[in-house]
């Protein structure tokens, strides 16, 4: 939670941030796609502009709306997308998860959403074992290099209409995983995504909110 | 303090093979490293432990000119893996040995190029070779045939390649190909800050983190000789608990998924939501994420939340019981698990298995047993032990684990109530040069073994982490003889971690 009153821009905060997420310069910025939610920011901000929050990072459709304060209204585009793949798929949803170089986190708490607690099938939401079924491509992990293939090939498996939602911090930005030899940058620079869930791992309800604003069941108003 | 022995590398079989002979020694970890830059060779650390618990290292230094030593697996079969990873990851070969396949690099990988050394640039890309010849030897002969899986599950899983070789459903033999989710996470450590280690020593794999937090910090505190106080060990301890009562009820439920049992699925799944709901309440994420850190933890555990902890597994322990004596009653479910997977007891002595599989096949290795760490005291823990090594040994084990686990919790949690609050961290300071030591911790699936070596400055300069899930190199050993739809049973009962591997 950041209180923008509180924030006299002395930058603690960035200069604590292991993952770089945070750039204080004419304002306070934090890119909750690289976010591991490690909280030292909250431990050294002096003016009490960061506080520990009670509800999860949400879910948005481009990379840039995950940089708080958001900077621009919801890109038309992607409500066009939405209003389009709700015309199609109507209110049910076939899911195909991918786990493209994660360290499982993600993967659990994939898994956590349908469970009897969380229960994503309520939304009319079904994982699927084949991307020839699915509708959307969950993806985690920052894509590792011996992923790739893998990955791209099953992407290709899926017939047109198809969405792509990236969950997790490495997935919407490789953070906190150095990208090189091993590693990649993302989901997003092998595939187009059309929804970020942020979080070291989100919880489920943030993945289920995720699904949801892909297909427009939920509608953000600004 | 830990006794080292340097030997010429040619020596190595032989010093290895004594030790594991007469003194009855079995081998923990071997790491390798570049050691060029200070003007040494190449270095080999074959670190064993002792029955006392006490640690041994055998040395040698690899002249560079000829980066070549004779293989220990021969003698010592436990070291077939690391062996391989040395020969991946710093062109060091093992001369003679048996399976000199790649391990952790895949096919497409060129050749000459090793990413832990120093002179190799780990934020580089590599360009792969886009026509690799695969290392799969495969079985073949009249009504053979090949069943690959993978890396892209079905379920919601972690990836990995598995071929199957049989005759109809009956399996011969099982190669997996691993390493999918190699994220270069020793070689990102190399030269970083000990905080920046911590991050990503929580996110070498999500149901393991607060083990791998507490191995890894461990390790730094014994080379700063800087130790937490009592109540931040017993806080530790706790939450580690808590980590293997969330992983173990899990694991349990999911096994039951792999002989369709879909309503103890949905039983168990509710039991373990609500175990990791507990830890976000007391320490702030379902996974323990940012608990520990070298030093201590970040996080108190009040009267408040030690209450929360003892009503709350109090509850579930009791639901888990009757979850369980279910289970145990239900006999379509229990006649899957008998004399399937077998791993035989010599085998995984001789291969070096740890954990929930080693314990199932009849071999004592828990570190909360053997080198008791944080909160634990001797005696505190028995290993619980089970002879017949099957599917359902490794259930009954993680079925006792567990409820010792709720015990454990208690007495821990009644200790630490009479441990006054005091600062939860203590300050590590700059680390000394030259120094190494290792972290050990029993994590869900076994034995954690974090390896931090400092270099001239004090730096980083080596991370090697040998997780529980190297018990992968044992899996094909269960598989080969029985039926190919057992195998998800099979995979459910060891429940290893790829990302924990994979690094």
């Amino acid at each position: 939670m950041f209180d923008r009153t509180r924030c006299d821009l002395n930058g603690a905060c960035a200069q604590v941030c292991p993952v770089g997420a945070i750039a204080v310069a004419a304002s306070f910025a934090l890119d909750r796609a690289r976010c591991i939610s490690c909280s030292r920011c909250i431990e050294v901000c002096p003016t009490g502009a960061l506080a520990q929050g009670l509800a999860f990072a949400v879910p948005e459709r481009t990379r840039r709306a995950l940089v708080e304060p958001p900077p621009a209204p919801l890109a038309a585009k992607g409500q066009e997308l939405a209003t389009r793949a709700r015309r199609v798929l109507g209110r049910s949803l076939h899911v195909r998860h991918l786990d493209a170089g994660s360290c499982n986190g993600c993967d659990w708490e994939i898994n956590a959403t349908t469970n009897a607690v969380h229960d994503i099938q309520r939304f009319g939401v079904d994982f699927v074992a084949s991307p020839r079924h699915a509708d959307v491509l969950l993806v985690t992990g920052t894509v590792t290099h011996n992923l790739e293939i893998a990955a791209r090939r099953t992407y290709d498996a899926m017939s047109e209409p198809r969405l792509v939602v990236a969950v997790g911090a490495c997935a919407s930005s490789g953070s906190p995983y150095p990208s090189g030899y091993a590693s990649g940058e993302g989901a997003a620079s092998i595939l187009p995504i059309d929804v970020f869930v942020p979080g070291c791992p989100p919880r489920p309800e943030a993945i289920i909110e995720g699904l949801l604003l892909a297909v427009g069941r939920i509608v953000r108003v600004r | 303090m830990i006794e080292t022995q340097s030997v010429a590398a040619d020596a190595l079989p032989d010093t290895c093979a004594a030790l594991v002979q007469e003194r009855r020694a079995r081998l923990v970890v071997m790491t390798g490293t570049d050691e060029r830059e200070r003007g040494r060779g190449f270095g080999l650390y074959y670190v064993f432990a002792l029955p006392s618990g006490a640690l041994v290292s055998i040395e040698a230094q690899i002249d560079p000119a000829r980066p070549e030593f004779p293989s220990v697996t021969r003698v010592v079969p436990a070291a077939h893996w690391y062996e391989r990873e040395v020969k991946d990851l710093l062109g060091i070969e093992p001369r003679g040995h048996p399976d000199p396949r790649r391990l952790v690099l895949h096919d497409d990988w060129p050749h000459g190029l090793h990413p832990l050394r120093k002179d190799f640039d780990g934020r580089r890309t590599v360009a792969r070779d886009p026509h690799p010849h695969g290392p799969i030897t495969g079985v073949r002969g009249d009504g053979v045939i090949e069943v690959p899986v993978g890396p892209i599950h079905a379920g919601i899983i972690e990836p990995g390649h598995f071929r199957f070789g049989g005759v109809g459903e009956l399996v011969f033999q099982l190669e997996a190909r691993l390493f999918y989710t190699h994220r270069g996470i020793e070689k990102a450590a190399e030269g970083a800050s000990v905080e920046r280690v911590l991050f990503l020593a929580e996110r070498i794999c999500g149901a393991c983190s607060l083990s791998n937090a507490v191995a890894y910090s461990q390790a730094i505190e014994a080379i700063a000789d800087r130790h937490p106080g009592r109540r931040t060990r017993l806080i530790r301890s706790v939450l580690l608990e808590l980590e293997r009562l969330y992983n173990h009820v899990g694991d349990i439920a999911n096994l039951c998924a792999g002989a369709a049992l879909q309503l103890a699925v949905y039983q168990g799944g509710v039991l373990k939501e609500r175990l990791q709901e507990l830890n976000a309440e007391v320490a702030g994420h379902r996974y323990l994420f940012g608990v520990a850190c070298p030093g201590g933890v970040r996080r108190d555990l009040d009267a408040a939340a030690q209450a929360r902890i003892r009503r709350e597994t109090g509850a579930i322990e009791s639901e888990f019981r009757s979850y369980v004596d279910a289970l145990l009653q239900t006999e379509s479910f229990m006649e899957r698990l008998v004399g399937t997977g077998v791993l035989e007891h010599d085998l995984a002595d001789e291969l070096g298995a740890v954990g929930v599989a080693a314990r199932a096949s009849g071999v004592a290795r828990d570190v909360r047993a053997s080198q008791p760490y944080a909160g634990l005291r001797p005696g505190m823990v028995t290993p619980v032990l089970r002879t017949e090594g099957d599917v359902r040994a490794r259930m009954l084990v993680r079925v006792d684990e567990a409820f010792a686990s709720f015990g454990l919790v208690n007495d821990l949690l009644r200790e630490l109530a009479e441990v006054a609050p005091t600062e939860l961290v203590t300050p590590i300071g700059p680390l000394p040069p030259d120094r190494w030591a290792l972290g050990m911790v029993e994590s869900p699936r076994g034995e954690n073994v974090h390896h931090v070596m400092t270099g001239a400055a004090g730096e980083i300069t080596r991370y090697r982490v040998r997780s529980a899930s190297y018990n992968w190199a044992l899996v094909p050993f269960a598989v080969a003889g029985n039926l190919l739809p057992d195998f998800p049973l099979i995979n459910k009962s060891f429940e290893l971690c790829y990302a924990c591997l994979d690094r």
